[in-house]
């Protein structure tokens, strides 16, 4: 994927948030947001090593993954209205963002559940010989969770082609590994099961790319699972678009710290050290905030599901 | 379509259904824990080697994620079986099949779909006690987003179990360990029985007993004493699909008869025999010459030891004295009467 191409995306992600954050408190968007802010560079990393037809699985912190894979700004910004216009007309809102038809296939609310079904899509492809990859995203809370093992130990048993991705942000909610971890390194444990496993706290999304080729290539050759490590900051407090750091559970200077690596200044820097010239990023950011205003103007006007619409899609 | 008569059981009618619908389908597998054993869940998954490993296969004791795995299959492409030798290892898995195989559909604006079939085992055994004998259909029908289908012929079996396979939603299919023995007629030929139809399972003027799994067994044998010893015509009806619920057979027959007690398998409270009480008391209000019946599990774990169990499971007898009190019949002396008893297959020791 061309450097400005992969820019493109982060400073779409970071931007449509932006505006999350500008027209929140005006009420209209009635769904709890639980905020990418921070771990951009991951989605788009992973994304770009993947084609185009690979399928991935998220969390309910999965606005930056939704516009990854998917690109579809009106969707988005209507779902998050609870417009007809949304992904799933309205009824999903924030926390399940899923375009099954863009390989955007499945998020959901309850910690952990969607990696044993990613594991399912794996083992569909393999079957079906379609040479589709999974990608499994999901936070540090979710390896708490015993079907994150059980699902791991069946992708391994079964050599199935799904990467899993553990976006670690140090929470679970408000709670640190240190409170919740009775042992010492979690890719030790991974690593005695049979995948490749490989860490990473960098924000630099080109690296996160390399990495994410490195381990297909591994996947590829030895047709075991794969395990990324990726460690981010999350920016803001759990659900909603404030930051907290008043509550005193997390320091204010860690996350200056993280700040000064921010995955979209890091981005523009190596752009910018890479012959991608000054004019040519201000170009593509000007485009996105057009693109991204006038999604959210259309979903403002766009019409809500009539009421007969509770009982559509229950059943098919 | 000619149909030819043939008596199997229906144990060898769900395996027929399961090998013919792989055989017609190439999308459909089926998977679960020691389907693959040389028990094979009751024989119903004899002979499925032949379709190869990644289509018939046993698993971890990883039910959560099993169930995970079904979805993802079904949402990507396949058509799987899970199954499950005892229903009460399914409550391990309801965070998958609630908040997640329920949801997918409306969740997704109808973009994903979810043809899964999960059966799984249930009801009273040798001594099974409370984690091993239990149903649930109240539960799983409870939820919306879930199919439930409990067949109680052979010739149900099969074909419900074939319905299920095509539905394009996740179907539960509850089968009655002692029904795997039953024997009826079952045609070589593939065909469906419906979903969310109701079959009446025997005609009569006199009382409407609604029945669900085994308890149409029981059914079956109290309204054969009830003929001839007291001239007592009961019509009874197997809804067979527990959601969606056909309520229109049991109204008519209702509306005809004026009585109606409902013999479900599961538990009293909150249960399917409540729901089925409220419509008739709901539609049938005027032709009621009784009070709704109601008789299912009381309120406890069901007991292991022999005496307490039989005291938690109601039967045939249970069905005459209740229809006896309703009609103000005298007590028939039921001491020479043959009843089915678990004793006759089998004696054990486990």
């Amino acid at each position: 994927m061309k450097l400005i191409e992969i820019y493109r995306k982060i400073y779409l992600i970071r931007k449509a948030e932006e505006l999350i954050i500008a027209h929140y408190n005006e009420d209209e968007m009635k769904t709890p947001m639980h905020m990418s802010m921070g771990e951009e560079a991951i989605v788009v990393g992973v994304l770009a090593s993947l084609q185009k037809k690979d399928q991935v699985f998220g969390t309910y912190r999965s606005h930056g993954l939704y516009l990854a894979k998917t690109d579809d700004t009106d969707s988005f910004f209507a779902e998050l209205y609870g417009k007809v216009t949304g992904s799933a007309r309205g009824k999903a809102g924030s926390m399940h963002l899923a375009e099954p038809e863009k390989g955007m296939v499945l998020t959901s609310a309850v910690v952990a559940t969607t990696i044993p079904v990613a594991v399912g899509a794996a083992l569909a492809n393999k079957i079906q010989k379609n040479k589709k990859i999974v990608a499994s995203f999901f936070g540090d809370g979710a390896v708490d969770e015993g079907v994150f093992w059980e699902s791991l130990n069946f992708a391994c048993l079964k050599k199935l082609p799904i990467l899993f991705i553990c976006e670690d942000n140090n929470l679970a909610i408000h709670s640190p590994i240190h409170e919740r971890r009775g042992y010492t390194s979690l890719t030790q444990v991974v690593s005695q099961f049979n995948c490749h496993v490989a860490t990473s706290a960098t924000t630099d999304v080109f690296e996160i790319e390399k990495i994410t080729h490195e381990m297909l290539k591994k996947m590829k050759k030895t047709g075991k699972p794969g395990f990324l490590y990726l460690q981010y900051y999350r920016y803001l407090e759990h659900v909603g678009v404030s930051e907290d750091f008043h509550f005193g559970y997390r320091s204010k200077k860690e996350f200056l710290k993280w700040k000064k690596v921010d995955p979209l200044s890091v981005a523009r820097k190596y752009l910018l050290a890479n012959h991608v010239t000054e004019a040519e990023i201000t170009k593509t950011e000007n485009r996105v905030d057009r693109i991204l205003t006038r999604s959210l103007n259309k979903a403002k006007k766009a019409p809500y599901p009539a009421d007969a619409e509770l009982f559509t899609d229950v059943y098919v | 379509m000619s149909m030819s008569k043939r008596i199997i059981t229906f144990e060898q009618a769900i395996n027929e259904a399961t090998f013919q619908e792989m055989e017609r389908d190439k999308r459909v597998f089926l998977f679960g824990l020691d389907v693959t054993d040389h028990k094979k869940i009751f024989g119903t998954t004899n002979g499925l080697e032949k379709f190869g490993k990644d289509r018939f296969f046993g698993t971890p004791l990883s039910e959560d994620a099993m169930t995970g795995v079904a979805l993802g299959a079904a949402i990507t492409g396949l058509r799987p079986i899970h199954v499950h030798i005892r229903v009460d290892f399914l409550l391990l898995a309801m965070n998958q099949l609630i908040n997640m195989a329920a949801t997918v559909s409306a969740s997704s604006a109808g973009k994903l779909q979810a043809p899964l079939v999960i059966r799984a085992i249930i009801g009273r055994g040798w001594g099974q006690g409370f984690q091993h004998s239990k149903s649930l259909q109240s539960l799983f029908a409870h939820i919306p987003g879930l199919k439930v289908v409990m067949p109680s012929r052979p010739y149900d079996a099969k074909g419900l179990l074939v319905s299920a396979i095509r539905d394009n939603n996740p179907v539960i299919v509850l089968e009655h360990r002692w029904l795997h023995w039953l024997e009826g007629d079952v045609p070589t030929e593939l065909y469906t029985v419906p979903i969310g139809k109701s079959h009446v399972l025997r005609k009569g003027r006199d009382i409407t007993i609604v029945a669900t799994s085994w308890m149409n067994v029981e059914a079956a044998k109290a309204a054969e004493i009830l003929s001839t010893m007291h001239g007592v015509e009961a019509e009874i009806i197997d809804p067979r699909t527990i959601y969606p619920l056909d309520d229109e057979a049991i109204v008519q027959s209702v509306s005809k008869t004026g009585h109606c007690i409902v013999a479900d398998y599961d538990f009293e409270f909150c249960g399917f025999s409540a729901e089925v009480a409220a419509r008739v008391a709901e539609k049938c209000f005027n032709k009621l010459k009784s009070p709704v019946r109601r008789i299912a599990f009381p309120h406890v774990p069901c007991p292991t030891t022999r005496p307490l169990e039989n005291a938690f499971y109601p039967n045939a007898i249970t069905i005459i004295r209740e229809v006896e009190k309703k009609l103000g019949l005298k007590e028939a002396d039921l001491r020479d009467e043959n009843f089915y008893s678990w004793e006759n297959k089998f004696r054990g020791p486990f």
